[in-house]
């Protein structure tokens, strides 16, 4: 794979890397912990989120086989990431011979210089960006701000959040954790106009001052939602036509990937588009696809001067090569996070980092590290709605249970715990054992009982339990001793 | 037709009622149900925190236990998946006891697939005693087994006396997931909490909640925080009804509760 950098400083950086993904709020147990008992939060994620997976559901019941198009899409992601070297080449070629710069860049900080570098060789300084959430990856509006050239966010929840100085809580929703009030209040601060929380006219005056900074802009920074090889095509997939503006009205348009968005054909491309807006927002399409091969050639009226595609790394390499590889599935499609129970209750933020939900409990720990992470894989009920929900099938719960292996087997996982499974499973392994257990089981909580039947209190971590909810004590005689009456009764019956 | 009951360690401890209610409902359906007693647990709890050698150990016993069974049932949606979706995988490179846990995955059933795929019963002769409210609960690892709540509703609907309400959110995990409900808590609590208000909107007296966990975390958040319903588990209700009907139906004269299938059973 050919190493295109336009700058040879950020090849040759020696300075040591910083994490992979950005990490906001580390302690997930403190985020949960408040989370969980935010009773607003769950009722403005029941009413966004939940409904959002119901309108997934409806949407995908009207294909006539939506489970095979979705096993489809995983075997043509699969494909692609077994076979990604040459995907990767092919798409180099094809962007080139459309007349587009292609960029590998090893992870964040290369990703961010390149762009700078062609920011400061174009003379752009004002930069309009429509979503992208591999440049949340890479902190890409700091780094901007930092080299004295101005970023700005178009998509309508990503500028609520940059004005605000804050972090997307959602792949695609990315401000669901704010209020149209609060919203109002941070517009009231910015604009400089009486406070309204009326959604409508909110919108209308991020519009009218978006429109007017879109036509001073000097380049556009768009993600990619998908990348075809074949005819070295960047597909955007939005909703609010920012996108189109972001690629079509700036001199320069940059476009910025993850590698894993490759497919390889412009066949395969309708297999992805059917699943994904149904699997994001319950909707067949979303309202703009826009289909970008190169720059404006001669004698098109419309289109930037120069396209550059910028491919990025930043340890997925690492993740292809071991045996995580399924979560390159993801098209960042959200379905996930909507149908969790857990991001309904613990909400975006507390998993930390700019990848939230099921997909983002394991990309985490991917990308950054277990031990900083371990509570991601471990915070699951596995209750597996994640994989039901998935338009490329990637089995979240599985994946789950196979990093908390990694947990045990690296040591992560406390010395204790270990020990109270070891004297678990000897204890089953043998059917006098299990009995005894049982039995001492049975008569420890028999004595712990309320009059009703009820545990109210139980000791050591077990009370975790009890703190919120009764344990119900064991029947007088557990099931193996009514059985062997029943038998015998039955035995004796004429 | 022969059936080993795999009762679950939870089923054994906390609800033995449901075990009996599974063997005589069986028995009522011309199975002959044995118990073996060497039995203990799947290994789930092992296998689910990442303790995969002693899930292993655990799963090898299992086989060995129920080598001779035609048939194993069990009353834990959980308990099966963990064998349908794990056994195999959890053998992967020990080609002997890899055939052996695809031949005892292939003879593994949860109670209501059991109920409904193979013995095909017909509940329609079948009445509760008085008339009853009942909402269902999907309990999450009914997922691993590729369905939906749809089986177990309509064998309930089949039963006379029987009423039926939705639950909101019935899909929606009610915060067990094994140790997930202690070493979270706080998590575990908002998600049963939510599905308490849903049960408790529902009006119902009665939950379906076919999985030993998720009915103790439901029904021990019920006790302490006044829900309107208790969860029950499928095979309790359908012998309260076959209980019932037993001197007002001709079919039930037997004295050992083995009587003839009603029709459309298979056996």
């Amino acid at each position: 794979m050919s190493q295109t950098s336009p700058s040879a400083d950020a090849a040759s950086d020696t300075r040591p890397r910083r994490l992979a993904l950005p990490v906001f709020h580390p302690n997930f147990l403190a985020e949960a912990h408040t989370a969980a008992a935010d009773a607003n939060l769950h009722a403005a994620l029941d009413n966004s989120v939940t409904k959002k997976d119901y309108g997934r559901r409806e949407a995908l019941a009207q294909l006539p086989d939506a489970d095979g198009l979705r096993e489809l899409a995983g075997k043509i992601k699969s494909h692609t990431l077994d076979h990604l070297d040459y995907y990767l080449e092919l798409l180099e070629k094809n962007v080139r011979a459309a007349g587009g710069q292609v960029y590998f860049a090893l992870d964040n900080a290369q990703a961010n210089a390149i762009v700078i570098d062609i920011a400061r060789r174009t003379g752009s300084r004002l930069v309009v960006k429509s979503k992208s959430m591999v440049s949340e990856e890479t902190e890409l509006n700091d780094a901007l701000i930092a080299a004295g050239i101005e970023p700005l966010e178009t998509d309508l929840g990503e500028f609520i959040l940059q004005v605000d100085h804050d972090h997307p809580t959602h792949l695609v929703m990315p401000v669901i954790h704010k209020r149209a009030a609060e919203i109002g209040r941070i517009f009231e601060k910015y604009f400089k106009v009486p406070f309204t929380e009326d959604p409508q006219a909110l919108a209308e005056m991020a519009r009218v001052y978006l429109r007017k900074r879109f036509n001073e802009a000097d380049m556009g920074i768009s993600g990619v939602n998908f990348a075809i090889a074949e005819t070295g095509s960047i597909v955007l997939c939005t909703n609010e036509g920012n996108g189109r503006m972001c690629t079509s009205r700036p001199r320069i348009h940059v476009a910025i990937m993850g590698m894993e968005k490759t497919i390889p054909a412009w066949d395969d491309l309708p297999v992805f588009l059917k699943l994904l807006a149904r699997s994001a927002s319950g909707q067949a399409l979303t309202q703009y696809t826009s289909i970008i091969t190169g720059p404006r050639r001669p004698g098109e009226q419309d289109g930037p001067d120069e396209f550059h595609l910028i491919i990025m790394d930043n340890g997925r390499s690492r993740i292809l090569a071991g045996e995580y590889r399924d979560t390159l599935r993801c098209i960042r499609c959200g379905a996930c996070l909507n149908a969790c129970p857990i991001y309904r209750k613990v909400g975006g933020k507390s998993y930390g980092s700019v990848y939230p939900g099921p997909i983002g409990a394991l990309l985490t720990p991917l990308f950054n590290g277990l031990e900083a992470h371990k509570h991601l894989p471990m915070a699951s009920s596995l209750c597996g709605a994640c994989f039901e929900a998935c338009p490329v099938k990637i089995n979240i719960p599985e994946l789950l249970i196979s990093m908390r292996k990694d947990l045990v087997e690296s040591g992560i996982i406390s010395g204790p715990e270990r020990l109270v499974f070891r004297i678990w499973s000897w204890t089953l392994a043998h059917g006098w054992s299990y009995r005894a257990g049982q039995m001492m089981q049975r008569l420890l909580l028999r004595l712990l009982k309320k009059p009703d039947g009820w545990i109210t209190r139980l000791p050591g971590q077990p009370g975790e339990w009890t703190k919120v909810r009764d344990f119900p004590a064991p029947a007088k005689k557990d099931f193996r001793s009514q059985y062997a009456t029943y038998r015998k009764s039955a035995t004796q019956r004429p | 037709m022969k059936v080993s009951l795999f009762v679950t360690c939870l089923t054994d401890l906390f609800a033995p009622d449901v075990g009996m209610a599974v063997v005589k409902t069986l028995e009522y359906f011309d199975c002959m149900v044995d118990f073996p007693v060497a039995q203990t647990c799947c290994g789930q709890p092992a296998f689910n925190n990442g303790f995969h050698h002693d899930a292993r150990d655990l799963a090898r016993r299992m086989i060995q236990v129920f080598e001779n069974s035609d048939y194993i049932v069990t009353p834990s949606g959980s308990c099966c998946a963990m064998i349908r979706d794990h056994y195999i995988h959890l053998m992967e490179g020990d080609p002997v006891w890899e055939q052996k846990a695809t031949e005892f995955v292939a003879r593994t059933y949860e109670y209501v697939e059991f109920l409904t795929k193979i013995l095909k019963v017909d509940l329609r002769l079948l009445s509760l005693p008085a008339e009853k409210t009942f909402t269902y609960h999907y309990t999450c690892h009914l997922r691993g087994l590729h369905t939906t709540g749809e089986p177990c509703i309509d064998l309930l609907k089949q039963i006379g006396n029987v009423h039926f309400t939705p639950l909101e959110k019935a899909e929606q995990c009610c915060g067990f997931g094994g140790t997930f409900a202690i070493k979270y808590s706080d998590i575990s609590r908002a998600m049963v909490m939510d599905k308490l208000d849903c049960g408790n909107k529902t009006g119902a007296q009665e939950m379906i909640v076919n999985d030993g966990g998720c009915a103790m975390n439901i029904g021990g958040a019920c006790h302490r925080h006044g829900g309107k319903f208790i969860p029950r588990h499928i095979a309790s209700i359908i012998w309260d009804a076959i209980e019932s009907g037993k001197t007002a139906s001709p079919r039930s004269a037997g004295t050992s509760g083995v009587t003839t299938a009603p029709s459309g059973a298979g056996s």
